[in-house]
């Protein structure tokens, strides 16, 4: 055992804490793994450092995570690209071990190297590591095999090329599900860097036993597969051998592989390219959109817009449009809520004519439906329907909906439509604004809820934002001021914070000839709560107001309140008192 | 003395039939390997008795055990939940190590259980006994970190915030040395929990079952069944709720449920009313709505006050090629075949000698017994518990229910009742783990009248390939081979 000299010990330290007892000390000396290995020199790291860290696979899976990342990037320290193969063997022991998110950070890592080392290294050290993880015993390792394909295949030679097609072909045939899985996932990546000659033979029939799996588990990863192969292949082979494929999995008996189908449709459309799409995949979007599972019937309506900007206005109105029809009063009410968070973005994609003759009624009937998150989906995404057709046709139907939204039990409900009030109000104009929703705004400022309470405050602020001081002092101060006096204090809190949020918006003036004295008039409160925001508030405005104002007004006030009897006041107000200094100072 | 704790509640071999698990009601799970080779050397103490000096039976031995639940206390239902093990179900292994899930009435646990070299550290850069002398040294070999610099590396920060400017010599510091690892050839087993999966029942969970895909499970309570991807702790799908909109209507609670043996989107479950439903995962999201179900006419005017009582079914298990459905209710085992719903392919009687007995059975509650069934790899036997610590196997070929044999799980086990003495069966003894907890307590009478209700051969297992069984009396569990 030797001493250390000074600046080594903590080094030292570090590298003993790899084999620390407690797992914190040890995860901080992996993650200084860089550290250690310059401390210790290249040469050193490869023949000492790399075959201990080897051994060390019983570890806890945070810690065998973390490894797995840093060795990811552990090139520059074993003495650069042509030693990357040292950082193989460590990578292979974690390929194997249970827990899937070390193996895949294995993968991730081994992949990261591979495309950095040499061809003839690929060759010589990453092929036969590829190899014998795809015959390894255990299912894990077969697993991880898979994912690392398409960085060894490029560099090898014909010979090996048609081994390791094969190899992969086995490993889509493997008892264990867990490894077609693995298989079907990665297949796209693999497929990407097969020549195209045997992409036709090879791939493409490595993807029909995959389509024809007896677990659904597998087949609906051979779904994305679809679209990843659909961009390789010329537009023929594609229409002959991956169209089909796709027809069959939207009728598929298991309602997951339909699922995957309506969620990734869009993806395949544009894999088959639109000619195909109109003649086949039309019909297959149709009947998912019929599909007697609800959760089908959800992914596919919430693909909606994005399947008919792909189609023309036309073939949109005549085939799509009447399954939305159908779906806006759908039995279940998430796909209601998935129609309706997306059947705004249509109106472009049709037109104004077909969207007030078609699409109108369909809003209309989801603005009154019965489920609140339905009618907060459309009123959201109120601003790109109003640029078709304008607000004036809505606003009958609108109206109400938001009244009803405004009032709902849930508060979450009410919270939801107050944010949507700034964007309401730009859409809607002052006029419409002033007649029907400005009352609504005071009343939340009572709601019961804090929360409420509080969007209230701040939407006060976003509202004068967006009409402007003028437009406030005439439609919200007078009204917000009245409030003041209110017998409970919470509710005259909610005001004091109110003002606090508008007096920057307000601007100097307004704010000394209007907010100022009732803000004043409320440090006599009797209750301290309401005093100690008082000094709160005061504090917020002095920036904004004269230093002459602060002096005179806002001062004694918060002098007073320095002295009173309760101590969360006397420090509040002794804070503002300090501001004022500072600011007077500066 | 039988300590209640100690009744085994659970019993289940692996896929391979290499290992047996058990559960037992103080929340313990023991491990059985089997071993090949016979040793005679002196390390097995009186673990085991055998009945036979030579034997090629293999035998298992106890490996390990663990405790793997815990009493707990539900504070805000006022509940005690009890550490007993409803179920242990094995999952696929991997490098070596072995999984299992295992339940009691609320949470379900996943256990790696591996075997790890003891390893000793030594020859570090700093010595713990120099440094400073602070600290207690908590392992003899292992140094705990010293005192300046202590947990999360705080240490690093200043010395190391240096470093990066420090630059080391390029051949690298060569007084640092890396600790050496000493692996002995001593294995330790390390049980580990990996994940828990809890809060998703509102009742008790009767049963778990692992899909063929490897990657979920369900669990089912009374009213519902819940669907887990296996690395996913804090999320579960409700796929069957058979909960009414008001608990005054219910008529049927779920008792047991099973995953298909190869087909993964197929499901089946029974029902306190005898019924089984096959589920298909494939139809909807929501398996409310079976797409098979399996019930038995009642015979007209053999209605009684125990015919619902005894109709529930307390057990299935589907047969190895997923064909066949066993069920056990409260008289009878019956098997099924999934592709005809007009009916059992075969009843058979466990002990209809009970029928005139019903009454008594209702009075001291044995007739809420859940005996479990079970049947051999091949398909071609079943069996099932009764009290006394008997237990029935059947040959279900065409001739089925005359093929018939009563075994006692003891040490000496006796034939009753054999109709058909088919084949010798005989026991390999106990193997209780480490020591003997009182195993033929009870004189039990052996002419077959006098039944004993308090011994009852609840938990049975079929070993998957071959013809032995593993069963549980009480707290002691029996091998037999056929």
């Amino acid at each position: 055992m030797s001493t250390m000299e000074e600046p080594l010990y903590p080094i030292a330290v570090l590298i003993d804490e790899l084999k620390n007892d407690d797992i914190q000390l040890r995860l901080n000396s992996i993650r200084r793994l860089s550290t250690i290995a310059r401390a210790l020199g290249e040469e050193r790291t490869r023949k000492e450092l790399i075959p201990f860290l080897s051994e060390n696979n019983d570890d806890d899976d945070e810690a065998l995570l973390a490894l797995a990342e840093e060795l990811g990037v552990f090139i520059p320290y074993v003495g650069g690209v042509e030693y990357a193969h040292v950082l193989l063997p460590p990578l292979e022991t974690l390929c194997t071990v249970e827990e899937t998110c070390v193996r895949d950070k294995a993968v991730e890592s081994l992949c990261r190297i591979g495309s950095q080392m040499r061809e003839t290294d690929l060759v010589d050290w990453f092929i036969p590591l590829v190899k014998r993880l795809a015959a390894g015993e255990w299912f894990t390792s077969r697993v991880s095999a898979c994912g690392i394909f398409h960085i060894a295949y490029p560099s090898a030679p014909d010979m090996l090329k048609t081994e390791l097609r094969s190899i992969y072909s086995r490993l889509c045939q493997d008892d264990m599900p867990m490894v077609r899985r693995s298989a079907a996932s990665n297949l796209g990546k693999f497929a990407a860097t097969v020549e195209s000659v045997h992409l036709n033979a090879d791939i493409l029939s490595i993807f029909e036993d995959l389509t024809q799996d007896d677990q659904d588990s597998v087949r609906l990863l051979a779904v994305e597969v679809c679209a990843a192969l659909g961009k390789l292949l010329e537009p023929q082979d594609c229409v002959a051998h991956i169209l089909p494929v796709i027809v069959n999995f939207s009728q598929d008996k298991s309602w997951r592989v339909r699922y995957m189908v309506a969620n990734q449709l869009y993806e395949l459309c544009e894999a088959v390219r639109p000619e195909a799409t109109r003649m086949d995949l039309v019909p297959a979007y149709v009947r998912l959109l019929r599909d007697n599972e609800a959760e089908v019937r959800i992914a596919a309506a919430g693909k909606v817009t994005k399947f008919c900007r792909i189609l023309s206005p036309e073939h949109a109105i005549q085939h799509i449009l009447p399954c939305v029809k159908e779906l806006s009063s759908d039995s279940s009410q998430h796909v209601r809520s998935a129609l309706a968070s997306v059947i705004m973005g249509m109106a472009p994609v049709l037109g104004k004519d077909a969207t007030i003759e078609q699409l109108l009624p369909i809003f209309l009937s989801l603005l009154k439906d019965e489920f609140p998150d339905v009618r907060l989906n459309i009123i959201s995404k109120l601003d790109q329907v109003n640029q078709v057709i304008g607000i004036d046709l809505l606003s009958q139907s609108l109206l109400p909906a938001i009244v009803e939204l405004a009032e709902d039990r849930h508060w979450r409900v009410r919270l939801a439509i107050i944010e949507y009030i700034p964007l309401l109000a730009s859409q809607l104009g002052v006029g419409f604004f002033d007649d029907k929703l400005g009352a609504l705004c005071m009343q939340w400022l009572q709601d019961k809820v804090y929360s409420i309470r509080d969007a209230a405050a701040n939407n006060l602020k976003r509202l004068a934002e967006e009409f402007g001081p003028e437009w406030a002092m005439q439609h919200i101060i007078p009204q917000v001021l009245e409030m003041s006096t209110n017998p409970h204090y919470l509710y005259r809190m909610t005001i004091l914070h109110a003002v606090s949020l508008l007096a920057p918006v307000m601007g100097s003036e307004i704010t000394c000839s209007k907010l100022l004295p009732v803000v004043v008039n409320a440090s006599k409160d009797r209750v301290s709560n309401i005093k100690f925001n008082v000094a709160k508030v005061l504090q917020s405005i002095v920036p904004i107001v004269d230093q002459s104002v602060a002096e005179k007004t806002i001062r004694p006030c918060l002098v007073e309140l320095s002295e009173d009897p309760d101590v969360d006041v006397r420090f509040f107000a002794n804070q503002a008192l300090q501001t004022i200094d500072s600011v007077m100072v500066s | 003395m039988t300590f209640a704790v100690d009744i085994i509640s659970s019993i289940e071999f692996d896929r391979t039939g290499d290992h047996l698990a058990t559960g037992d009601r103080g929340g313990r799970v023991v491990l059985f390997e089997r071993t090949y080779t016979r040793d005679h050397d002196g390390n097995r103490r009186d673990l085991e008795k055998m009945d036979f000096p030579i034997t090629r039976h293999p035998e298992f031995r106890y490996k390990t055990e663990f405790q793997s639940h815990e009493p707990e206390f539900d504070y805000l239902k006022s509940l005690e939940i009890e550490e007993k093990i409803n179920k242990i179900r094995w999952c696929q292994s991997a490098n070596g190590a072995l999984f299992l899930l295992s339940t009691n009435d609320k949470t379900i646990k996943f256990w790696k259980v591996h075997e790890k070299k003891v390893k000793k550290i030594c020859d570090m850069n700093v010595d713990p006994a120099k440094a400073a002398g602070n600290g207690p040294v908590v392992g003899p070999s292992i140094p705990t970190s010293y005192k300046p610099y202590t947990a999360n590396g705080g240490c690093l920060d200043k010395p190391l915030g240096l470093s990066n400017d420090f630059s080391f010599p390029p051949g690298g510091v060569p007084s640092l040395r890396l600790p050496v690892v000493l692996t002995s050839n001593e294995m330790s087993l390390v049980p580990r929990c990996r994940r828990i999966y809890a809060h998703a029942h509102d009742y008790h969970i009767n049963s778990i079952s692992n899909n063929s895909d490897g990657e979920t499970f369900i669990s089912a309570d009374d009213l519902r069944i819940n669907l887990w991807n296996l690395e996913i702790s804090n999320q579960s799908f409700n796929i069957v709720d058979v909960k009414p909109a008001n608990m005054e209507d219910l008529t049927e609670v779920i008792t047991s449920a099973e995953f298909h043996p190869t087909h993964c989107h197929m499901l089946a479950y029974s029902s306190s009313r005898g019924s089984i439903r096959l589920v298909d995962m494939r139809q909807s999201a929501l398996c409310d709505s079976h797409s098979k179900l399996f019930e038995e006419q009642e015979v007209p005017g053999s209605r009684s006050f125990f015919t619902e009582i005894i109709a529930s079914i307390s057990d299935i298990k589907f047969a190895k090629d997923g064909r066949y459905i066993l069920s056990r209710d409260y008289m009878t085992l019956k098997l099924w075949d999934i592709n005809m719903d007009s009916g059992p392919v075969s009843t058979f009687q466990v002990h209809e000698y009970l029928r005139p007995k019903l009454c008594d059975m209702y009075e001291n509650d044995s007739i809420f017994d859940k005996f479990e069934c079970c049947l051999s790899g091949d398909g071609l036997r079943v069996a099932t518990g009764s009290y006394s610590n008997l237990f029935r196997v059947f040959g279900c070929s065409s001739e089925a229910s005359t093929d018939a044999t009563t075994l006692e799980a003891s040490k000496n086990p006796m034939r009753r009742q054999v109709q058909t003495p088919s084949r010798p069966s005989r026991s390999l003894g106990t193997l209780s783990r480490g020591f003997r907890r009182g195993a033929d307590s009870s004189g039990v009478d052996t002419n077959g009248n006098a039944f004993d209700f308090t011994t009852k051969l609840l938990h049975l297992a079929w070993h998957p390939t071959e013809n032995s069984l593993a069963c549980a009396a009480s707290n002691s569990l029996y091998m037999y081979y056929a």
